[in-house]
């Protein structure tokens, strides 16, 4: 068929992409930048969600869990009666601290008991290294494998540990990894600290010998029948469960490791949409312009070609080619990019979440279909000037086109007390006289800055919010949590301590929220009156003062729970004689961090029918005594976990701002990519469509510099209108941004600092100076006989 | 002589071409612009007619007509047995492709692709076409179709244009001042090509000026005025374009 044949219409084709190769290139990176971005972001949802959906079935992931005090293993008979239940382990949990040659930081553990056959029924381990702890030796441990990579562990290594006061000294038989720590991270640390927790899997025997639990279990995980719903086994289990302590069974849903992982895969898929949306957007309209321009000095040649018999549908055909080669090497280069850049990005996944291994996959359907919904997107950003150009009636179309109507503009007139030079005049009047291109080459800028915005912002929100989270909401050096409460006064001995200058008592419990069907399980903490080193702050960053009774909720707690100031809630006390509270919301703050929970201590104290006690202690300490205190801290029995302020910091940047911000420097490269397009488009298409006029002035006696000034001129004037409403709807899709990064992990706050706008601003002129430059070169090699001479 | 003769004998044929009462108004804002105001011609199998006509006169209007490149308002035009008057977009085309050849003042060659392939881009919708090479030998132009036709002079352009339009053995060729941008030596010399066309292939030749020297070439000349048809003579012989200046 003609269509297809390498015909004279396709040297055409070839020849004129090569024409204007910078302007195909332009628009093709853009239309790149938009397939990168959604791909890299399929091929980390598609491979991660692949991954873990494997990992769980091999692995055998729960689907309830529960923890109590202490129930006798004759109960888990009666366990697997309930209906619906197919699978079930009762394993012994507790906490270690942990010694590790050479480190002298506090490292803390979670141990997890394995049982005498090895493996477990649910949540099985896996092996990356070594074997599994013998189920006789009460010394072997398998190790995760984030601390055994953060401290080079190998097998055969030695660890101290101190398991429920005593101390034991542990060899490592294996390194494993686990469905349930994905994510690993320690208890009332909002972050992953892999030099400093770990989680470790022990014989059964050993640990319940070590952790006085022999012949029972604290911790149950089960699979349920996929057909049964999970709130009714849910129920039974906590009636059957109550007698022991229990403080309540869970879903998956609620499992931190995979619902942090849930959140990420979230986000990666509202970014497969919303940074594509906006690229396509703006290659439609670059498009649109160049075919448009095109396809009107082509007027004479389509007229031809249809005076020999070509018909409309060959040459509505022939410039859909030109589109749809344009839109087909953006997506060559966007596919290769997006591919590369998230495989890079996987890798930086791997180091954050622990799987066996990362599964890359995308669905070829996908990529079908994107490639597919790419090239309609080009045909359409052409459909106008190329269904004009199939209709071109041949015989009006021999005449030369109308010559253009320029106006006299009103803003000319509004402006008549300046006195305009003529080349003034030109950019003003050539700016009115194709009014909805300028608006859409200001838009096209616009957008530019505003994703540069997007991208660079969440840097400074994210430097703010960590700041604010660390230097002024958490001011102590350390966050030391106890096994149990004790009352307020053990907490003067540990200020007595050599190295410790000031301590803030505090009381946290686990606490189901209630309101209505809603609930939510979170900490509840007590802060005293005169609190120091830790508050809360509202939206603002000012001190919320702690109200004297009722809680306050973190803001995206309060939306989820659907409560306001004012509102009742039910707080359900997970831990002791499982108290229930009926309090009221007396106010709700904000966190960047974490979500929780607080009340003034003594009224906390008071509801739950307690004496004065706290079980976590901020300690603020005397500088260059740190490893002193920690060593005491170490031997310190009552003392469960120590939290470092700047062992977070430090891995805070380590880990989730490298992820983060790869992504946000590839996007504020992509904005650029944009910029690029647009600029350089319209500033070619003004000197391809003004070449006439400026050869004719510079024949009249203008100099270079007073043409170009023409030029430029009217870049500068898009430039001066595109970039504050660049800077309007970054704001806009920066809030939007943020809204959809609300996570409980972490909320980044929407501050758009003077230096976002100015770098926004900056890579959009730097942009636009390099497109000046070119076409700077440009002007200097216009052919002035050769312009005069052809026939507009 | 001989050529006269054979012509006496093709105007007995059947007329190719017949108009009758063509008339085009073209809605220009609020007047009417009358292009065409009723006319009533017959072209006949082979024959080269020049028509002639101030600039405004409708010749333009007329030979796209017959060109099947516009309708008319009314009337009535026939190409042999084709109804151009009421014929649909696509018979149109189709009727270009398979018999008509343009050749127009301002060459419009596609500037991207060579004299050659300029002309392939023509005779690869063809039916019947003749070589691209061949073609562009009968104007004369065998040792430039490599080049692009910025790297031609304009008569050059107008030569390969013509070529283009003979290259598909049309049953008709139409030109709109195909001279009217060139000087006079170049204009004969593309005349001389035309001229070479029309009796090699005998093709029914359309050459439309507003230049009267160059009515001695024709068969027949037609004279147009504001619309209508104001004159119409044979020549006794076709003189040799080459002979002509103006
Ligand atoms: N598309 C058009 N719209 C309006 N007026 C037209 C159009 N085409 C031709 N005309 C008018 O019709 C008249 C005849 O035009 P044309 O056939 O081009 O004359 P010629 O070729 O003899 O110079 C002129 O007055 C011209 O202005
Ligand atoms: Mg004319």
């Amino acid at each position: 068929m003609l269509l297809f044949r390498a015909s004279a219409l396709h040297t055409k084709l070839r020849r004129e992409l090569w024409q204007m190769r910078g302007q195909t290139l332009a628009i093709a990176l853009v239309i790149a930048g938009g397939i990168a971005v959604c791909l890299l972001s399929l091929v980390n949802y598609s491979s991660l969600t692949a991954t873990r959906t494997q990992y769980y079935q091999e692995r055998q992931f729960a689907d309830v869990f529960t923890s109590l005090k202490r129930a006798p293993r004759h109960v888990l008979p009666r366990v697997a009666d309930i209906p619906g239940v197919t699978r079930i382990s009762g394993r012994v949990e507790g906490v270690a601290k942990l010694e590790v040659p050479g480190f002298n930081d506090p490292a803390s553990a979670r141990l997890v008991s394995l049982p005498p056959q090895g493996q477990p029924d649910v949540n099985r381990v896996y092996l990356r290294h070594g074997r599994l702890p013998h189920a006789a030796r009460n010394d072997e441990v398998a190790v995760i494998g984030s601390f055994a990579e953060a401290h080079d562990l190998l097998l055969g290594d030695r660890l101290g540990a101190i398991i429920n006061g005593r101390r034991q000294s542990l060899t490592v038989v294996g390194i494993v990894e686990s469905p349930e720590f994905i994510y690993v991270i320690p208890p009332g640390g909002m972050l992953p600290d892999y030099e400093r927790y770990g989680v470790l899997w022990m014989a059964r025997e050993a640990l319940a010998s070590a952790m006085d639990m022999r012949g029972a279990f604290n911790s149950l995980v089960l699979q349920v029948d996929p057909a049964l719903p999970v709130a009714g086994v849910i129920d039974r289990l906590d009636r059957l469960l109550a007698p022991y302590g229990s403080t309540g069974a869970y879903a998956r849903e609620e499992q931190f490791s995979h619902r942090f992982l849930s959140d990420e895969l979230n986000q990666l898929k509202t970014m497969a949409v919303i940074f594509p949306t906006i690229f396509m957007a703006v290659a439609m309209f670059l498009l649109n312009v160049v075919i448009t321009r095109l396809i009107s000095t082509q007027r004479d040649i389509i007229a031809v070609l249809k005076a020999f018999g070509y018909s409309n549908w060959q040459i509505g055909w022939h410039y859909s080619q030109l589109v749809l080669s344009i839109a087909f090497i953006g997506l060559l280069i966007g596919t290769v990019a997006g591919v590369w850049l998230g495989r890079a990005l996987g890798e930086l996944y791997m180091d954050y979440y622990r799987f066996p291994e990362l599964l890359f996959s995308i669905s070829p359907l996908w990529v079908l279909l994107l490639g597919l919904l790419t090239l309609l997107v080009a045909l359409l950003g052409g459909w106008r000037a190329i269904g004009s150009a199939a209709a071109l009636p041949p015989a009006e179309a021999m005449r030369p086109e109308a010559p253009a109507s320029y106006r006299v503009t009103i803003t000319e007139r509004m402006l008549s007390w300046i006195r305009f030079s003529q080349p003034s005049r030109m950019i003003v009047r050539q700016l009115a006289r194709r009014p909805a291109r300028a608006a859409m080459s200001v838009t096209g800028i616009a957008m530019a800055t505003a994703i540069v915005m997007v991208g660079n912002f969440q840097f400074s929100s994210v430097s703010l919010m960590v700041h604010t989270q660390f230097a002024r909401v958490q001011q102590q050096d350390l966050t030391v949590s106890l096994t149990d409460p004790v009352n307020q006064s053990a907490m003067y001995g540990m200020t007595r301590q050599p190295g410790v200058r000031y301590t803030e008592g505090r009381r946290v419990v686990a606490v189901e929220l209630v309101n209505g069907h809603r609930q939510w399980r979170t900490a509840l903490t007590g802060i005293p009156d005169d609190a120091r080193l830790q508050f809360v702050v509202d939206e603002h960053l000012n001190r919320v003062a702690i109200p004297p009774a009722g809680l306050l909720l973190t803001d995206f707690l309060a939306a989820e729970l659907g409560l306001a100031a004012g509102d009742p809630v039910q707080v359900q006390v997970l831990e002791g004689h499982r108290p229930v509270l009926n309090l009221q919301v007396s106010g709700v703050t904000s966190e960047f961090l974490g979500v929780g929970a607080y009340m003034n201590l003594a009224a906390m104290n008071r509801a739950l029918k307690e004496g004065p006690v706290i079980n976590q202690v901020l300690m603020n300490l005397e500088p260059g005594q740190a490893e002193t205190v920690y060593r005491d801290l170490r031997d310190t029995p009552r003392v469960m976990a120590i939290n470092i302020r700047q062992a977070m910091l430090d891995s805070f940047f380590e880990t989730l701002a490298k992820t983060f911000l790869t992504y946000t420097l590839v996007i504020s490269l992509l904005g650029g990519v944009i910029a690029f397009g647009v600029i350089y488009n319209t500033v070619r298409i003004s000197l391809a469509e003004r070449g006439r006029d400026l050869a004719s002035l510079r024949v009249l006696g203008y100099s270079h510099n007073e043409v170009a000034h023409i030029l430029l001129g009217e870049l500068a004037i898009l430039l001066i209108l595109g970039i504050p409403l660049g800077w309007a709807i970054g704001h806009g899709l920066a809030s939007l941004v943020v809204a959809m990064m609300q996570t409980e992990l972490y909320r980044v706050p929407l501050i758009i600092t003077g230096r976002t706008l100015a770098l926004a601003a900056n890579v959009v002129i730097v942009s636009a100076l390099a497109s000046g430059c070119i076409t700077w070169w440009r002007l200097s090699k216009l052919d002035l006989v050769a312009v005069l001479k052809t026939r507009e | 002589m001989a050529k006269a003769y054979y012509m006496d004998k093709a105007t007995s044929c059947l007329p190719v071409f017949h108009t009758s009462e063509l008339t085009k108004t073209y809605q220009q804002g609020e007047v009417e612009v009358h292009a065409l105001r009723g006319v009533s011609l017959d072209l006949f199998s082979g024959e080269l007619v020049v028509m002639l006509g101030a600039s405004g006169s409708g010749k333009s209007t007329l030979l796209n007509i017959l060109g099947g490149l516009d309708v008319p308002t009314s009337g009535e035009v026939k190409y042999q047995d084709i109804d151009l008057t009421r014929a649909k977009d696509r018979e149109l085309t189709r009727y270009r492709r398979n018999y008509v050849g343009f050749v127009f003042q301002f060459y419009n060659l596609i500037p991207s692709l060579t004299a050659r392939e300029n002309v392939i881009a023509v005779t690869e919708i063809a039916r019947d076409p003749m070589s691209p090479e061949a073609a562009l030998e009968l104007v004369g132009l065998g040792k430039r179709m490599d080049h692009f036709p910025a790297q031609l002079s304009g008569g050059e352009q107008q030569r390969v244009a013509i070529a283009r339009a003979i290259a598909k053995r049309p049953k008709v060729l139409l030109c709109d001042e195909p001279t009217g941008a060139l000087d006079s030596a170049t204009g004969a010399l593309v005349l001389a090509a035309l001229d070479t066309a029309n009796r090699e292939t005998g093709t029914t030749t359309v050459i439309i000026t507003h230049n009267a020297s160059i009515a001695q070439m024709a068969d027949r000349v037609i004279t147009l005025s504001d619309g209508t048809i104001s004159g119409e003579y044979r020549n006794a012989t076709r003189q040799d374009p080459r002979t002509l200046s103006w």
